[in-house]
């Protein structure tokens, strides 16, 4: 293990804080159950019972490990790098997002809860949530914005087939900020009773640090899997962000290896737009949700909308911990197109039978960026964090509406 | 006490008094609305306002107050705005204790010592900042402190351990939340809210003061028996929503104040 790791180990402090960027900015009601729910963690963390469970899901329920995919036809069309994609789409219920729901499922039953609350963007944390929520018989909300619902109606569908509850949010954007304001707010009032699911690296402390350690499963397989594999590390690393959680179970393990890991970010309509979700890009530090991060703000501080093709992206703060990887200039972020993602996600389902996620075809446009620049004994791994079934509909009027895109 | 001549600690100094602290969102719906407002709210006998600054994500408030955050930003309210208004009450001679409340990020963005000194300058007393616990607010307090003004912690029924510490540090009063949950008016507060404010009170010297679902002269006088101050904020925005075609026609808009002035005579006469 090479310093860097050794270092990086501290983070978050015993604030919350990934360098300056984390902490727990929530109302006082909600300060004691934080607490509860640190120290559940740690301990749930260290227990082999705990553990064991959560494996035994994983393994059977999940279906991992997922395969770590060399993706043949695509690198060739592309003639440079050649490209592997990790296959969180073939987890149960379609990304990755279940690796954290399972998790916390098992976290909100060792503290005696009956009922877990969820936001969502794209809806497959809320699917994530309701089938973990089924599974474990646990009563589920979901929030999620009267915007988004209309985006991903087959996922909503898809929460109340599970038995879930879908809260539609009509406040603000509409869309996740609110909903996670939402879910907030339920939970300042139902804090006795219920355990909040955040399904991203974001929120108050612990919630970026516990959803990671949820998540780095990814990264974890995928180090081994190259291993076994290719024998070496990857050259370069990409994952989408949009709250970033898949990136930072992807990248977590890798922290300490001379990997090249690129964050890639929505930049909707175009960067010089204003209608985008490239945080990390284009934002400034500030508080929101609970978590000192980067933000879309205006001068006074109030919170923009954030703009993405894809719903999972659409989100105007980030993880503490991503901001942090920016600060110290360990990860590269970038951002690309609704366009440049729609483009790659008709390549790779064309020229693989891979149908991605609009979030994770962000990740798989920059691969198509930089592939052909790359040498062909140089290796991209590519987290596909989730399949894009949900988005069918949505790509079929988008591209019946704006023509070819590609 | 922070220093001599902070009005918070002025107005507290007669311990036998029940204080009556009305919240209203500036720029609701306009700040000339907002500055008539809070003449008639210390006219009727309010004895400290709250200056509610609006922000896009005000995640410890129910939808009143929701609404009035949107109404206040659909009219371009900004802190700065806001800080202007404290001074342009004291010019007109407004000499009650005056708290902003505002959400942290604003606080930040416009820079914590700025935000103190221009409060001082203007003369406001003190800010209650919702999402700021005590483990974060060590840089606001410290930039309050500097220009003799008072970060006002909340203390919440669930806070049990928490709440020896946040009562020994708090300072000008300490806001206690009087119920899980977000504002808004609530039917009924609960069965052991004065359990729970006799042990804040054992914990701390400073005033106590309760917030969050009053909203019936019953609830203020059932609140009082155990605290120095009432706090009312969602309910006189209900009434300043109920109001809002009078407040905004500037030919009947002192009816719509008087509207809201009787209201929270009818609140206020429940301390007397």
């Amino acid at each position: 293990m090479t310093k860097t790791t050794a270092a990086y180990k501290q983070v978050p402090d015993e604030k919350g804080r990934f360098g300056s960027f984390g902490g727990r900015f929530v109302p006082e009601t909600l300060m004691n159950a934080l607490d509860q729910l640190e120290t559940a963690f740690e301990e749930a963390r260290r227990d082999p019972q705990f553990l064991a469970q959560l494996n035994h899901l994983l393994c059977h329920y999940a279906g991992r490990p997922t395969p770590l995919y060399e993706a043949e036809r695509l690198s060739e069309t592309l003639g440079g790098a050649q490209i592997y994609l990790k296959r969180e789409d073939l987890n149960h219920t379609g990304a990755h997002k279940l690796n954290n729901a399972l998790g916390q499922g098992l976290l909100a039953k060792r503290l005696g809860k009956k009922a877990i609350i969820a936001e969502t963007g794209a809806g497959q944390h809320g699917v994530a949530s309701a089938t973990v929520a089924a599974k474990l018989g646990l009563s589920c909300k979901v929030f999620m914005g009267e915007e988004d619902i209309k985006r991903q109606a087959l996922n909503v569908f898809r929460m109340k087939l599970l038995g879930a509850e879908v809260v539609p949010v009509t406040s603000g954007t509409r869309t996740l900020k609110d909903a996670t304001n939402e879910a907030i707010r339920y939970w300042v009032s139902h804090v006795d009773d219920t355990f909040y699911v955040i399904g991203s690296v974001v929120g108050p402390h612990p919630y970026p640090y516990m959803v990671r350690e949820f998540q780095k499963i990814i990264g974890e397989e995928t180090r081994e899997q190259c291993m076994a594999q290719i024998g070496r590390l990857p050259d370069v690393v990409i994952a989408c962000v949009g709250g970033g959680s898949n990136a930072m179970g992807m990248f977590y393990p890798f922290i300490g290896d001379e990997v090249n890991l690129r964050g890639v970010e929505a930049a909707g309509h175009g960067l010089a737009s204003g209608k985008h979700a490239a945080t990390l890009s284009l934002g400034t530090p500030g508080v929101l949700h609970g978590a000192l991060t980067y933000l879309l703000q205006d001068e006074w501080g109030q919170v923009q909308e954030a703009h993405s093709i894809s719903a999972g992206l659409d989100y105007p703060g980030v993880g503490p911990e991503h901001a942090y990887l920016k600060e110290i200039g360990r990860v590269s972020y970038t951002a690309v197109t609704d366009e440049e993602a729609l483009a790659a996600l008709q390549l790779l389902s064309e020229t693989e039978g891979i149908i991605p996620a609009l979030e994770s075809a962000h990740a798989l446009a920059e691969a198509v960026k930089i592939a052909p620049q790359m040498g062909t004994d140089q290796v991209i791994v590519v987290c596909l964090s989730g399949r894009g079934d949900k988005d069918v509909e949505a790509i079929q009027h988008y591209l019946e509406q704006g023509g070819e895109k590609r | 006490m922070i220093q001599a001549g902070n009005r918070i600690d002025l107005l507290f100094a007669d311990r036998s008094r029940k204080h009556f602290m009305p919240f209203v969102t500036v720029g609701d719906p306009s700040l000339e609305v907002s500055f008539q407002l809070v003449k008639a709210l210390v006219e009727a006998g309010s004895s400290l306002i709250e200056l509610g600054v609006p922000y896009s994500d005000p995640l410890a408030d129910g939808p009143t107050i929701q609404r009035a955050s949107l109404r206040a930003l659909a009219s371009k309210t900004t802190i700065r705005d806001v800080i202007d208004f404290v001074r342009r009450l004291r010019e007109a001679g407004i000499e009650v204790p005056l708290v902003l409340f505002s959400y942290y990020n604003p606080v930040l963005q416009y820079g914590i010592d700025a935000f103190f000194a221009d409060l001082r300058q203007h003369g406001a007393d003190g800010v209650v900042i919702p999402d700021l616990p005590v483990e974060e607010n060590e840089a606001a307090v410290q930039a309050a402190r500097a220009n003799g003004l008072h970060v006002i912690s909340l203390v919440a029924p669930t806070s049990e351990q928490r709440i020896a510490r946040i009562g020994q540090r708090a300072s000008g009063f300490l806001y206690c939340v009087s119920s899980l949950g977000v504002t808004g008016a609530r039917e009924e507060l609960p069965d052991d809210l004065a359990q729970f404010l006799s042990k804040v009170r054992a914990s701390t010297s400073i005033p106590i003061a309760v917030g969050f679902g009053i909203s019936t002269p019953q609830q203020v006088r059932q609140v009082a028996a155990h605290a120095d101050g009432v706090i009312v904020g969602s309910a006189i925005v209900q009434e300043i929503e109920r109001n809002l075609p009078l407040l905004k026609d500037s030919a009947r808009r002192e009816e719509g104040i008087s509207n809201i002035k009787t209201f929270v005579q009818n609140l206020l006469s429940a301390l007397k």
